[in-house]
């Protein structure tokens, strides 16, 4: 089977899921105190506009019908319309996504190039002092919640040094990112730890194999070693777990956004739990769960790529 | 895994003297402080948690005020020691009962297997699809901010990696020679999931119940932060850091020290895992 139709097969095995999680979100939904008619309406609303409104959003129709209606409409780019804001939901996260994107594949990189080297030096020279400095930072950085990191850094770095703006994230891509290096950092951080010590792991058992011993008994150079045949073979078991922390980045990336004031989706998120704007809840809460569907598939895909190993059926 | 010998007794290690390690030490240390505070927290902590006084507002950290004092000159140290009351229940009630459901559920599934794990399967495909942060948050949202509700939300789902840990373990467990001859010998299956296979299957849960303790107080500290997990008054050290953010660069000490707070206990349930984890698989 070559590359397209595994992604192709990836892609269909995702469909079931994802009608379960649209039913679930559609029942989440409808388990809210009060009526969705009355939500919308707010206190004033009289029988008639009750019922005109009950019509229009298809509530008078069985619930297996609703749910179709529901299905359809979703997939129409229809995720209803905003209680507070009185605008359509797909317009709202269109809007407010690209930031996420950016933030969330930001502190993607950021922490791939804090991981790797470090993981490198800390299996290079295993139980030095450096080894241990290394560790403890990164030991210290996973228990550190997400928003004091953000907190500390935007106070230390950008409040008092002025290194960097304190919020916001600015005009165009260079501004960008210099606006959300930190928020990028802070919510990459965790990752970064994560990575460091599997990749750390890794690097260590493969520095034990065989076919190192042979390449080294062969005269290569350390650095071809290193680069092609350690760095290759230590990194598969990181790509996916990396692919599998991704849903981490981007709930990480609901509080980032609120400590660093970004209007991205994370933050609208928020906005909305205490607005109480269920239509919008609902629309953030499918997209997510279409990212982080896309990510896994994505991650099984560079795996099979990465790893040759891996049987495509 | 080493081959048990034919045997039928559970894994009960002999009762030899046990070698405990630094880092164990250090992560009994560290939490079982945290559980001395959290139990007596009147004993430790000067003064009230929620006592306003007017004349001692936003105080450096002083011998009368070791953590400084916030706005309405609440006592911080004070605060910090009654958060760990609050932030040690968060710990336990976010894993309490997905510890004990997601054990029982896993072993079932992966003694018995067939429907019930192709189902298991199916649900677990479902909720790694949300982010579990935007999960519990959407329940919270449904629920309503607060810490019982935030308990519902992490029960809902945090269970589902514990069954996860568990039916694997159970799956290698039952292929074991002492399973087979526990079914040779008639026992019943309930006497072989509960008193053979999950003895021997608990190891892991137990490791990844610390770190799981340590995600709890991360999660409800940063729901408290948000303003939907405990709610102010209450010193959870996530509201306490809410307080203290918009007085960053004037009263650092209101956001700090709770923040410290909560990477030490992080810190102590990891090292009291690595420490676990070494102490039960001395092979490892």
């Amino acid at each position: 089977m070559n590359r397209w139709s595994y992604i192709l097969v990836r892609v269909l095995q995702v469909i079931p899921t994802f009608f379960v999680v649209m039913a679930l979100v559609f029942v989440m939904v409808r388990l809210l105190p009060g009526d969705p008619t009355s939500a919308i309406l707010g206190e004033r609303a009289t029988e008639e506009l009750i019922a005109r409104a009950n019509k229009e959003l298809g509530l008078d129709k069985p619930v297996i019908v609703q749910f179709g209606i529901f299905v359809q409409r979703f997939f129409q780019g229809d995720l209803g319309e905003s209680i507070n804001l009185k605008v359509p939901v797909f317009r709202l996260i269109l809007e407010r996504m690209p930031v996420t994107l950016f933030l969330t594949l930001y502190a993607a990189i950021l922490a791939v190039a804090l991981a790797v080297p470090l993981a490198f030096v800390a299996a290079l020279r295993k139980d030095s002092l450096t080894d241990a400095v290394i560790r403890g930072v990164f030991q210290i950085g996973l228990s550190m919640p997400v928003f004091y990191i953000g907190l500390q850094l935007l106070t230390v770095l950008a409040a008092r040094l002025r290194l960097f703006p304190v919020g916001g994230y600015g005009e165009g891509f260079w501004e960008h990112l210099r606006y959300l290096f930190l928020p990028a950092l802070t919510l990459g951080f965790n990752l970064a730890a994560i990575l460091m010590r599997n990749l750390r792991a890794s690097i260590l058992e493969v520095l034990q194999s065989e076919y190192v011993d042979f390449a080294r008994a062969k005269g290569l150079p350390s650095s071809l070693i290193l680069g092609r045949h350690v760095l290759r073979n230590a990194v598969i078991s990181t790509v996916t777990l990396f692919g599998l922390n991704i849903g981490g980045l981007i709930g990480g990336a609901v509080i980032t956004e609120s400590v660093f004031a970004i209007p991205g989706v994370g933050r609208l998120m928020v906005e909305s739990i205490f607005g109480r704007d269920y239509p919008v809840i609902q629309g953030l809460t499918l997209t997510f769960a279409v990212l982080v569907s896309l990510t896994f598939i994505l991650t099984d895909v560079v795996h099979a790529q990465l790893d040759p190993r891996v049987e495509v059926a | 895994m080493a081959a048990p010998a034919l045997t039928v007794t559970p894994a009960s290690k002999p009762a030899a003297r046990v070698r405990l390690k630094p880092t164990l030490i250090a992560g009994i240390v560290i939490i079982g402080s945290f559980v001395i505070l959290a139990l007596l927290p009147g004993v430790f902590a000067p003064y009230s948690p929620t006592a306003f006084d007017y004349n001692a507002v936003l105080e450096a950290p002083s011998a009368k005020h070791l953590f400084g004092t916030d706005n309405f000159g609440r006592d911080m140290f004070s605060r910090v020691v009654w958060g760990a009351q609050v932030d040690m229940q968060i710990a336990l009630f976010t894993t309490l009962f997905p510890v004990i459901f997601g054990t029982l559920l896993g072993a079932l599934i992966g003694y018995y297997g067939r429907w019930s794990d192709a189902i298991f399967g199916r649900v677990v495909d479902v909720v790694v699809t949300f982010p579990f942060l935007v999960l519990v948050i959407a329940i919270v949202a449904i629920l309503g901010p607060g810490l019982i509700n935030m308990f519902i939300a992490v029960s809902a789902v945090g269970w589902i990696t514990y069954a996860r840990l568990v039916r694997g373990e159970i799956l290698t467990q039952k292929r074991a020679e002492y399973a087979l001859a526990g079914r040779v010998m008639g026992y019943t299956a309930s006497r072989i999931i509960f008193r053979h296979l999950l003895p021997n299957a608990i190891t892991p849960v137990i490791v990844y119940l610390m770190t799981d303790m340590a995600l709890g107080i991360l999660l409800g500290s940063s729901l408290g932060y948000l303003g939907l997990g405990a709610q102010p008054p209450t010193a959870e050290w996530g509201v306490l850091i809410a307080d203290g953010k918009n007085f960053m660069s004037t009263a650092w000490w209101i956001a700090t020290y709770p923040g410290l707070a909560i990477t030490l206990a992080g810190v102590g349930f990891s090292l009291l895992g690595d420490g676990l984890a070494d102490l039960l698989r001395p092979r490892g």
